[in-house]
């Protein structure tokens, strides 16, 4: 058994997940159950470092070869079981005279158990095929990699998923509940689905949602149409045909749309208010394409200019005209590129608030953005807000998620604007 | 058999060259390109170039929200007492106000229908004629909130009183120019004074310049270290990836929101919630509303911008995913032969990175590092909804919001405006000069 640098990187590794977790699985713990888990880090870190040196000394620790997944198992029971003994040692008086075990006790346990099962299978990964004795910097860095990528993807996750969560679950939740503990969390599953679905009940029936929803669809979907029909046309000139002038525009296109709306905001609610396009869907079915037409020329002049012009060329020659040629060949061939831009389009439309904030004042024509703000008063209870929040949220994560392929490729094509 | 002297002419022939100017193909070509960029340029002129010029018109204008309305002239038409019998007298009374509190209204011509039963009373007002049944007032120019009754007496005939008329059911009209202080010539650069004085205006860009480099580099660094992670395979990994997009796909209304009730100091904040329960602080954090705090490290004290902090975090969070894209694709694009041959050099994975992966994705990194930082001095939306500018996160953009609309002073935000414009103009050019040539 030789004990060189990488059983001590082991014991801080071990000490390390042990911290993370515990932290995690705790608050995740209050989130769900709503009891308090007051977590001890200080002998989560202890019985982490435990089970990390216990799993490096382990058997089949010769150079390379696969550690079987049971010595990390036995590494992590080691650890629970050290942890849990340490937890009661120290608060041996909280403990309930009779012995039995309370809900809250259940909890630290559960808590500890996930937090173990998940940190042996962390150090396992990050000290797969290192034994306890000295490393080259080579393989110190590769662990070093491991727990980088580790801590990043527990970092990303939880920070990633933290929000929607809440979202979600707060908008579930009543008003009472919410008041008596804002950290409960949890779904009551005794009482009807109905009750907990309130929110929602009453958004579509006294807050007129349903609105809302057809009127940033109509928005949206109007402005993909007509961002299409300017931007097609546009993109494959600048991108196929020869005129004076091509080169300034296609480089303006790039210049154009990093102009703020902010910018754009004053003048057009000025000119819009003495044209009386400003409190109407009409004004923003105006406005949303022309900011969303530089883009969206942008990323079809990429696609084009990807074709091979021979096929337009072959064409060209059997007969057909430049428009025939468009309609025949270009565009089915740019059938992917339409998807996307149409998805990253509505994406742009639906999320859209400025414009829908500055220029709606009239409920009846509210698009979602400005329907959510409008909850956001201190006499609108929060799950209100919450459950706002999560109907303009589902339709984009379900067409995103659909059509991921699609969107990814229109965002990295066109996310220079944001 | 050639001869030198033939072969001399051969070669005096002009070389072939390309015809001069266009030929009909080419002009056909030409108009057909212009056909089709015409509507894209008409909208974009419309929507985004005019609105631009506009605005460096409207910040010359001292010109406020309240003046969007034209100043019209608003009336109320009476006839008091009512006539009963033949030979009354009565008056007819017009009162006039000039609804707008500072733009005049010039030339105001009242014309309205005479009823027939009525006879005029005395001498009409000098400035009106009765032609027939029809009225007319050459009222002059009302000055903003100017109001005047015009009255003229009246005495009923025998036809009115047969059939009587009320005046009220014919409207007057009232023609005139109302003065917009929009349209006018007056010019002021009391906008631009109010702006620039003060230490308002520069601690309102120190705070942008803040915001926009830490935003922008953190949204970088983050989508880096989220790249790296996915830059392997695992089972799942195409799910991961989609994940990791929602901060970005998912509405700003929505995770703004959630986001200040996460943050929020009150009895309901989720994570001031935890961070009591735990121990980890006494009292509650104010994320969003608290300016500064000191903090003291070595012995050096500082204010550690509390707000700005959070913003800016939010900032990164919405936005590492977008950099993650990008650097994920490119680093897509690198063959793992490099890598490879530098394992077999015995290069450890961290001098991989160093001297391979980051040499590699300089160029991108420069992409986005100048694109996010224009779009990140741009953004307004997410530090609106977070703070609404208060607690020392007012940026320019929010200021352009605060000063027009808040302040209800369109002038002095469109002077703001003006100033993004051209540090956003400054900076374009910047990119045009050292972005690669289309390889994004």
């Amino acid at each position: 058994m030789r004990v060189g640098n990488t059983f001590f990187i082991a014991l801080a590794i071990g000490a390390l997940w042990g911290l993370i977790y515990i932290v995690v699985f705790s608050v995740l713990a209050m989130l769900i159950s709503g009891d308090t888990v007051v977590p001890d880090v200080g002998i989560s870190m202890l019985s982490g470092a435990g089970g990390g040196a216990v799993y490096v000394l382990g058997p089949g620790r010769v150079g390379g070869r696969y550690r079987g997944g049971y010595w990390a198992a036995t590494s992590g029971a080691v650890a629970l079981i050290a942890y849990v003994v340490l937890y009661y040692w120290v608060r041996s008086g909280s403990i309930s005279d009779n012995g039995s075990v309370n809900t809250s006790d259940n909890l630290v346990f559960l808590t500890a158990l996930v937090t173990f099962a998940v940190a042996s299978l962390s150090w396992h990964l990050c000290l797969d095929g290192m034994d306890s004795g000295s490393q080259a910097r080579y393989q110190l860095e590769v662990i070093l990699i491991r727990v980088l990528k580790g801590i990043g993807f527990v970092f990303f996750s939880v920070v990633v998923a933290l929000p929607f969560y809440i979202m979600v679950m707060t908008s579930l939740k009543s008003q009472q509940s919410l008041l008596s503990n804002p950290l409960d969390l949890s779904i009551d599953f005794s009482k009807p689905l109905a009750e907990h679905l309130r929110s929602y009940k009453e958004l579509f029936t006294k807050y007129q949602f349903g609105y809302f929803l057809l009127n940033s669809a109509v928005v949206s979907v109007a402005t993909v149409i007509i961002t299409l029909l300017f931007a097609i046309p546009g993109a494959y000139a600048v991108s196929r045909l020869r005129f004076p002038g091509k080169n300034v525009l296609s480089k303006s296109i790039l210049l154009i749309y990093m102009v703020p709306a902010i910018v754009l905001v004053i003048p057009l609610y000025t000119v819009f208010s003495q044209l009386g396009l400003r409190n109407t869907l009409l004004g923003l079915i105006i406005v949303y394409p022309a900011t969303t037409i530089p883009v969206a020329v942008y990323m079809f002049q990429g696609y084009f200019r990807g074709l091979p012009y021979e096929l337009e060329e072959a064409g060209l020659m059997d007969g057909l005209s430049r428009i025939g040629t468009i309609l025949k060949i270009t565009l089915p061939l740019s059938l992917p590129a339409i998807a996307s831009v149409s998805l990253y389009i509505f994406m742009i439309a639906w999320n859209e608030f400025l414009f829908a904030f500055m220029f709606l004042d009239d409920p009846a024509i509210f698009t979602l953005s400005r329907g959510v703000q409008s909850l956001n008063s201190s006499e609108i209870p929060r799950q209100h807000l919450m459950a706002g929040a999560v109907i303009a949220t589902v339709p984009v994560l379900v067409l995103f998620l659909w059509f991921e392929k699609f969107l990814v490729a229109g965002l990295t094509a066109g996310s220079v604007k944001g | 058999m050639i001869t030198p002297g033939r072969a001399n002419q051969s070669r005096q022939l002009p070389a072939a060259r390309p015809p001069k100017g266009r030929g009909p193909l080419g002009r056909g070509e030409m108009r057909l390109a212009y056909t089709m960029v015409l509507p894209t340029l008409l909208i974009v002129m419309a929507i985004v170039l005019l609105p631009l010029a506009a605005n460096f018109w409207i910040s010359f204008k001292p010109v406020e929200l309240g003046d969007l309305r034209a100043p019209t002239i608003l009336f109320n038409e009476r006839i008091r007492p009512a006539p009963q019998a033949v030979g009354d007298s009565a008056e007819i009374s017009y009162r006039l106000r000039n609804t707008s509190k500072r733009g005049e209204f010039a030339d105001a011509v009242l014309t309205d229908s005479f009823p027939a039963g009525l006879t005029i009373d005395g001498t009409l007002d000098s400035r009106c004629t009765l032609q027939g049944e029809s009225l007319s007032c050459n009222l002059g120019t009302y000055e903003p909130l100017q109001r005047e009754t015009l009255t003229i007496g009246v005495i009923a005939t025998q036809a009115y009183v047969d059939e009587p008329i009320n005046p009220r059911d014919s409207k007057p009209v009232i023609t005139g120019k109302g003065d917009s202080i929009l349209t006018n010539s007056v010019f002021s650069l009391k906008n631009y004074r109010k702006v620039f004085s003060g230490s308002e205006f520069w601690k309102v860009l120190r705070v942008s310049l803040y915001y926009t480099v830490f935003g922008t580099v953190g949204a970088i660094v983050f989508g880096l270290f989220a790249a790296q992670l996915l830059n392997t395979t695992f089972p799942g990994r195409g799910i991961v990836r989609g994940f990791y997009l929602f901060p970005y796909v998912a509405p700003v209304i929505a995770v703004a929101f959630a986001w200040v009730l996460i943050l929020d100091a009150g009895p309901g904040g989720t994570l001031n919630a935890i961070l009591m329960k735990i121990g980890a602080t006494d009292g509650p954090i104010n994320f969003l509303g608290r300016r500064a705090t000191p903090v003291s490290v070595f012995g050096f004290t500082f204010n550690f911008p509390v707000a700005l902090t959070t913003v800016i975090s939010f900032e990164v969070w919405r936005y590492f995913p977008l950099s993650f894209l990008f650097i994920l694709a490119r680093m897509q694009s690198v063959s793992s032969d490099t890598y490879e041959a530098a394992e077999m050099d015995g290069a450890t994975p961290l001098q991989q990175f160093r001297y391979i992966s980051l040499p590699q994705l300089a160029g991108i990194l420069a992409v986005i590092f100048l694109l996010r930082f224009i779009w990140t001095f741009n953004k307004f939306d997410d530090i609106f909804l977070l703070t609404g500018g208060a607690a020392g996160t007012r940026t320019l953009t929010v200021d352009i919001y605060e000063q027009a609309f808040a302040v209800s002073n369109l002038g002095a935000g469109a002077a703001v405006a003006v100033v993004v414009f051209f540090v956003l103009l400054i900076s374009a050019l910047f990119i045009f000069k050292f972005s690669p040539d289309d390889d994004g």
